[in-house]
């Protein structure tokens, strides 16, 4: 009886690892749609495909035999080229629309960047490689891989990052204000609009790395990244759609939830993505603001 | 050559119009009211200058004609705009306020000693530079927008009615500072202000708006003394 009870807990302990692993994913590109939510108020719907789209940009340098680590940063830049373009050429056009018509063209860009990725890299499943072994490791009993703690250290780092740009760098103090003020922002100097082209580069980049972590457990083709997507949207409002700390608190919550469903629900791997909607429902229904976010007052 | 010169400077809201040609001048290290009821068209001219408004006529700075210029460009070149209500940053801190403020300089030595000098107006920001700007008095926030303009190091200061929802001595105690930020730093300020009183003592010259038309200008000592501001705007 012991001994069961032990391997259960162990079991538990083993889900709960494996749920931070691919929550740690989920909570990269949960950030990149409070990064853009922040600065616009607008929920980027095309957030999954952008990263999709980087990730068959970084396939196709692994195709020209450049190593991993070298195509690993190329393609965060490239990505970060791209989410300023975007926001420059597609954006800016509706800047100081309503939302809805903002929301509305983020829907066209996930048609666009779907049909692209169609049109350039085809709709056959393609593997991509991880820079981490699949080699199991163990700590106290509990197993886990090389691939899963690479990829949650690598998320960690890119969180990190985003943090202290942030907090420590005038820039990022600036887009902060931006975002909040935008107005008063102005009348010091501050550029909003690039403020904005900046932001959706950030958000561009960190949902590359999100993608690129991924692609190895799932695998590569056009629609990858849509159930991600939906984690990561389950994890942003859990956490609270404007807290950058809590979309990352909310994405971990949310891969580990899913791990629990998956495991001990009946058919529970089928259950994920139902159980995805049913953490948005429950939250937006129960407290919208989130965990860590504050109730909405809108000054009129 | 004036600093600052409003020539016929019209402006609407879209099918409003809030100026109807507007003209004045800010001579280079003066201070400069501007008067009025509410709805004059104060706000107005100053969000003119800024380029936060549609406008016609020519707004020049320095000798150059800025009409149509973005906001952000107009701070760029040297205009720092304190809109009313303040415009304090209230979700940053007060440090994070004054280094907002200083966005758009480089000079990292100068604006660290524009910062001691600023604190040296308000010494109060020293111990509670820490503090989220949302937790300041009203007379604390005014006075950190202020602060916060200066260190954009402008070469034009518009403040939009700074006495705004504050009690008599504290308004007493900014417009105090505001005179001293001239004397001693030669800073030409262009203010806004309901309240005449105030506002005339602390001015050189003035201008008072009535349904967005200039109606009287002149030197504020000799405006004081005039019947019809007696009569419409300090209360006699």
């Amino acid at each position: 009886m012991e001994l069961a009870a032990a391997s259960a807990l162990t079991e538990l302990i083993q889900q709960i690892v494996g749920g931070i692993a691919s929550g740690g994913v989920y909570a990269a590109l949960a950030l990149a749609l409070v990064l853009i939510y922040r600065a616009m108020d607008v929920a980027n719907f095309a957030q999954g495909e952008m990263a999709m789209f980087t990730t068959f940009i970084a396939y196709t340098l692994i195709q020209f035999h450049l190593p991993y680590w070298v195509v690993f940063p190329l393609t965060i830049a490239i990505a970060f080229g791209g989410g300023v373009l975007t926001e420059r050429v597609l954006i800016r056009p509706f800047e100081g629309k309503p939302v809805l018509t903002l929301v509305i063209v983020t829907l066209a860009l996930f048609n666009l960047l779907d049909g692209l990725a169609g049109l350039f890299f085809g709709y056959i499943l393609k593997p991509f490689p991880s820079p981490f072994s699949a080699e199991p490791i163990s700590f106290a009993g509990i197993n886990t891989t090389y691939q899963d703690l690479g990829v949650l250290a690598t998320v960690l780092i890119i969180l990190a990052i985003v943090y202290v740009f942030f907090s420590y760098t005038k820039v990022g103090l600036a887009m902060k204000a931006a975002s909040l003020y935008p107005e008063s922002s102005r009348l010091m100097g501050v550029r909003t609009s690039w403020m904005l082209a900046l932001g959706w580069g950030l958000a561009a980049a960190v949902g590359s790395v999100a993608g690129m972590m991924i692609a190895p457990i799932t695998f590569l083709d056009p629609n990858f990244m849509q159930p991600i997507l939906l984690f990561a949207f389950a994890g942003a409002v859990l956490g609270g759609i404007e807290s950058p700390l809590g979309a990352v608190i909310g994405g971990i919550l949310v891969g580990v939830l899913l791990a629990l469903v998956g495991t001990y629900l009946p058919s529970g791997q089928n259950l994920r993505l139902a159980f995805g909607l049913v953490i948005i429902v429950g939250v937006l229904l129960v407290r919208p603001a989130g965990l860590l976010g504050r109730a909405q007052v809108k000054r009129v | 050559m004036a600093l600052l010169e409003l020539e016929d400077v019209h402006a609407h809201y879209g099918s409003i119009k809030a100026l109807h040609g507007v003209s004045l001048q800010v001579e280079e290290g003066k201070i400069v009211a501007l008067l009025g009821a509410n709805g004059a068209g104060k706000t107005t001219t100053l969000r003119s200058i800024s380029g936060m408004v549609k406008t016609t006529g020519a707004v020049r700075f320095r000798g150059r004609e800025v009409t149509g210029t973005k906001p952000e460009e107009i701070a760029r070149m040297g205009i720092a705009h304190v809109p009313a209500g303040r415009g304090t940053l209230t979700q940053l801190t007060v440090h994070e306020n004054l280094q907002m403020g200083a966005y758009i300089r480089n000079d990292r030595g100068a604006v660290a000693r524009d910062h001691e000098r600023v604190i040296g107006y308000f010494p109060w920001i020293r111990e509670r530079r820490n503090q989220v700007a949302a937790t300041l008095s009203g007379g604390e926030q005014q006075m950190l927008a202020i602060a916060r303009a200066l260190m954009l190091q402008p070469k034009l200061l518009l403040l939009d009615e700074p006495s705004l929802g504050l009690a008599p001595i504290i308004v007493r105690d900014i417009f105090q500072i505001i005179q001293t930020i001239n004397r001693e730093e030669g800073m030409t300020i262009l203010v806004v202000e309901q309240n005449a009183n105030v506002a005339l003592k602390a001015s050189d010259t003035a201008y008072v708006l009535e349904v967005g038309r200039v109606t009287l200008e002149g030197v504020s000592s000799d405006l004081a003394n005039h019947e019809s501001i007696r009569r419409s705007y300090l209360g006699d």
